[in-house]
């Protein structure tokens, strides 16, 4: 296997001036085994096996986890969510990485893994809690080996390598991807990260999403380089793979878990795909982008590439399609009248788990809280 | 523990104890292996326990912090050396964003054993960032315990009863007070968040923790040769406070001064001269009084005596407290 981190021979930029090329496009060391048109093609350093079944499986996850994503958008424009940060074009980053995981492996994510999370058997329904606003996360991170969603960018990146130097530590052969974006990969707990990673050695995986826009800023106002060759400065291999091509996120993925997980360190994963909708509800990219650049990159749809290899190997037929869609309204109904049931929790949630332990402080204020409110008993509202 | 240890020799003990009763304890930080820390606080304990279990990291408390997050989700129970006050706040957002909430935004699924150790306040002649009090920022944070100990004994037994809380607890460590020595006995004596009246009297209540206790306590005995008896708080716990202790102390007196480095405006002083008042109204003689810093950048060393609370500054808090 060749060196993922040697920089490959290329035109030279001027001194000082950025090359803004390379951090924008995709550069010739994409790792690609599903071209846009749906032909399987090989890469010497990732082969990958896969049955039709397996086939058909992705497929089937790619198409959930869209109609998931399409159903939370809605549900925010009803006014069910108070907000969404939907994956749209970044399906098969997620689920190819999430289905690279074994299951003692654990995902640190950021707020837009839920790919990842159908990946881990997360209940979609549990995502939906802190955008509808009744709790802040909640779910266990180590019943499904899925931390909770971060919000600070990049602060889970320490955390999944602490994580991982804890499986160093264990003697365990589990290892952990740290999920982060191309705006990320500017902060300063993300280069710690590197650091750390790199001189415990620690099993994990950084997998960057390179979806060319952080809100409104382009990938050119992160970085000069492409971003997976900042591995190389930190002493780890780094590569850069098709983000929109399930395939390949899922064979270099899983090459990077191995390598981590065998006590060769970190790897950094750059995922280079699109950010196909806003950056969440709140946002507008009619403002900072051209429809042209979203439309070049719908031609790339990691799912209809998907679906055209299926259908041009004759892998699948119009029962399994049907069948997929029929599921893909279930799943809709179900998250619907899900986020539509799903009750406020009491106001007393507040003073709950703030410590472990009796907190007098805390005690205090809650009794002060329940008299207040107890006091209201028998008034009309 | 027989005989006289120092604060820092108390505190190595009790990380000693700690790393020997329980397997995942670990500790991190700057130069804490072979160096033994800055302070020699962890003098000798990489040599005993490896450099698994006492591991030297990268320059960055960002760093520290939010691996020592992770370390904690796997299992483990961190103690980390921020190597002084002012390299904290590089691990502000892990501190108070990460680690102070985690508990809570899992609904409680995941608990946060972390104990940070930092060596606070001035008065050692350092340049500047090595001489801060940052008590309010971390005691105004829910999630966090703060806790400062003012004596050997303390040092320790605090020490372990932080180590051993499954809540994040903040450990300030007076730095001039680091080679004064006492006596450890062999129990904790007190819970972690308890006060303890460390001298008795009937005319004012002084409070303080940390480095300021010993300053009360010179305060007092001076202030008896005036033939005013003053009674001094150690308040041991920033967060939660202890104020059934207070409560009772500051009725009895009728009069309370509070006694921190860090600079008066929004420190400590103003929530406890709140709560006291309105705990203590009928009771009180004067106003709560607070000394401590200005509201100025901690000051060049040459000048920290202007700044510090000092005995005639506390006397002259006890004289205007009197004179009501």
């Amino acid at each position: 296997m060749t060196v993922k981190s040697t920089t490959r021979a290329r035109k030279k930029a001027a001194p000082g001036v950025p090359d803004k090329t390379s951090a924008g496009s995709a550069a010739p060391e994409l790792v690609q085994l599903l071209t846009p048109e749906g032909d399987r093609v090989e890469h010497p350093d990732f082969p990958l096996t896969v049955t039709p079944e397996e086939l058909r499986a992705l497929y089937r996850d790619l198409v959930l986890v869209r109609r998931f994503d399409a159903e939370a958008t809605s549900l925010q424009r009803q006014g069910e969510l108070g907000l969404w940060a939907s994956l749209l074009g970044q399906e098969a980053a997620q689920v190819g990485s999430g289905r690279a995981m074994r299951p003692g492996d654990y995902a640190f994510p950021t707020y837009r893994e839920h790919g990842v999370a159908w990946c881990r058997d997360v209940d979609p329904l549990n995502l939906l809690g802190m955008f509808r606003g009744v709790n802040n996360g909640g779910w266990d991170p180590n019943e499904k080996n899925f931390h909770l969603y971060t919000i600070v960018i990049g602060a889970q990146t320490l955390h999944a390598t602490g994580y991982a130097m804890g499986i160093t530590k264990d003697g365990a052969d589990d290892a952990v991807i740290a999920y982060f974006g191309d705006g990320a990969s500017s902060q300063g707990d993300v280069n710690e990260a590197f650091t750390f990673a790199s001189v415990y050695n620690s099993p994990v995986v950084f997998f960057c999403q390179n979806n060319q826009w952080a809100i409104s800023e382009p990938t050119t106002v992160q970085t000069r380089i492409p971003l997976f060759r900042r591995a190389s400065g930190f002493g780890f291999p780094g590569v850069r793979v098709d983000g929109n091509d399930v395939l390949a996120c899922l064979a270099v993925t899983r090459w990077a878990l191995d390598h981590a997980r065998t006590g060769q360190g970190p790897v950094l994963v750059e995922a280079f795909t699109y950010r196909m909708g806003a950056h969440t509800t709140s946002d507008d990219p009619t403002r900072y982008r051209q429809t042209e650049e979203t439309e070049a990159w719908k031609a790339k749809d990691p799912i209809l590439r998907l679906k055209a290899h299926l259908e041009k190997e004759g892998l699948a037929d119009e029962a399994f399609f049907a069948e997929v869609e029929a599921e893909s309204e279930k799943l809709g109904l179900r998250v619907r009248e899900g986020v539509r049931s799903m009750p406020d929790p009491d106001p007393t949630l507040i003073f709950d788990h703030v410590y472990t332990e009796p907190h007098p402080l805390v005690d205090e204020e809650r009794a002060e809280y329940e008299a207040y409110a107890a006091s209201f008993e028998g008034e009309q509202h | 523990m027989a005989g006289q240890l120092s604060i820092a020799k108390a505190l190595n003990e009790a990380l000693r104890k700690s790393l020997e009763n329980d397997p995942k304890t670990v500790l991190m930080g700057e130069d804490i292996g072979k160096l033994g820390g800055v302070f020699r606080i962890t003098d000798g304990l990489q040599k005993d326990f490896g450099d698994d279990r006492v591991i030297d990291t990268p320059l960055a408390e960002s760093g520290i912090m939010g691996t020592a997050i992770g370390l904690a989700l796997r299992g483990y129970r961190p103690v980390v050396e921020i190597q002084f006050d002012g390299f904290v706040y590089p691990a502000f957002d892990q501190i108070v964003s990460q680690l102070a909430k985690m508990h809570a935004r899992a609904l409680g699924h995941v608990k946060m054993p972390v104990t940070v150790r930092i060596p606070f306040g001035g008065g050692i002649g350092a340049v500047e960032h090595h001489s801060e009090s940052h008590e309010a920022y971390f005691a105004h944070t829910a999630g966090l315990r703060v806790v400062s100990p003012s004596n050997a004994h303390d040092a320790h037994w605090m020490l372990r009863q932080a180590i051993e809380s499954d809540d994040p607890v903040i450990f300030l460590e007076p730095k001039r007070r680091y080679w004064d020595k006492g006596e450890v006995g062999e129990d904790p004596m007190l819970p972690l968040h308890s006060a303890r009246i460390v001298r008795p009297g009937t005319d004012a209540t002084l409070i303080a923790y940390g480095p300021m206790v010993k300053v009360c306590q010179e305060a007092a005995k001076a202030a008896e040769e005036d033939g005013r008896r003053l009674e001094v708080v150690d308040l041991r716990s920033l967060s939660p406070i202890d104020f059934i202790t207070l409560e009772e102390s500051v009725k009895r007196t009728g009069r309370g001064i509070v006694v921190h480095e860090a600079p008066v405006f929004l420190g400590l002083g103003a929530e406890l001269a709140a709560r006291l008042t309105e705990r203590c109204f009928y009771h009180l003689e004067a106003p709560i009084l607070r000394v401590g810093g200005y509201h100025a950048p901690y000051p060049p060393s040459r000048v920290e005596e202007t700044y510090l609370p000092d005995l005639d500054r506390v006397l002259d808090a006890v004289d205007r407290a009197l004179a009501y």
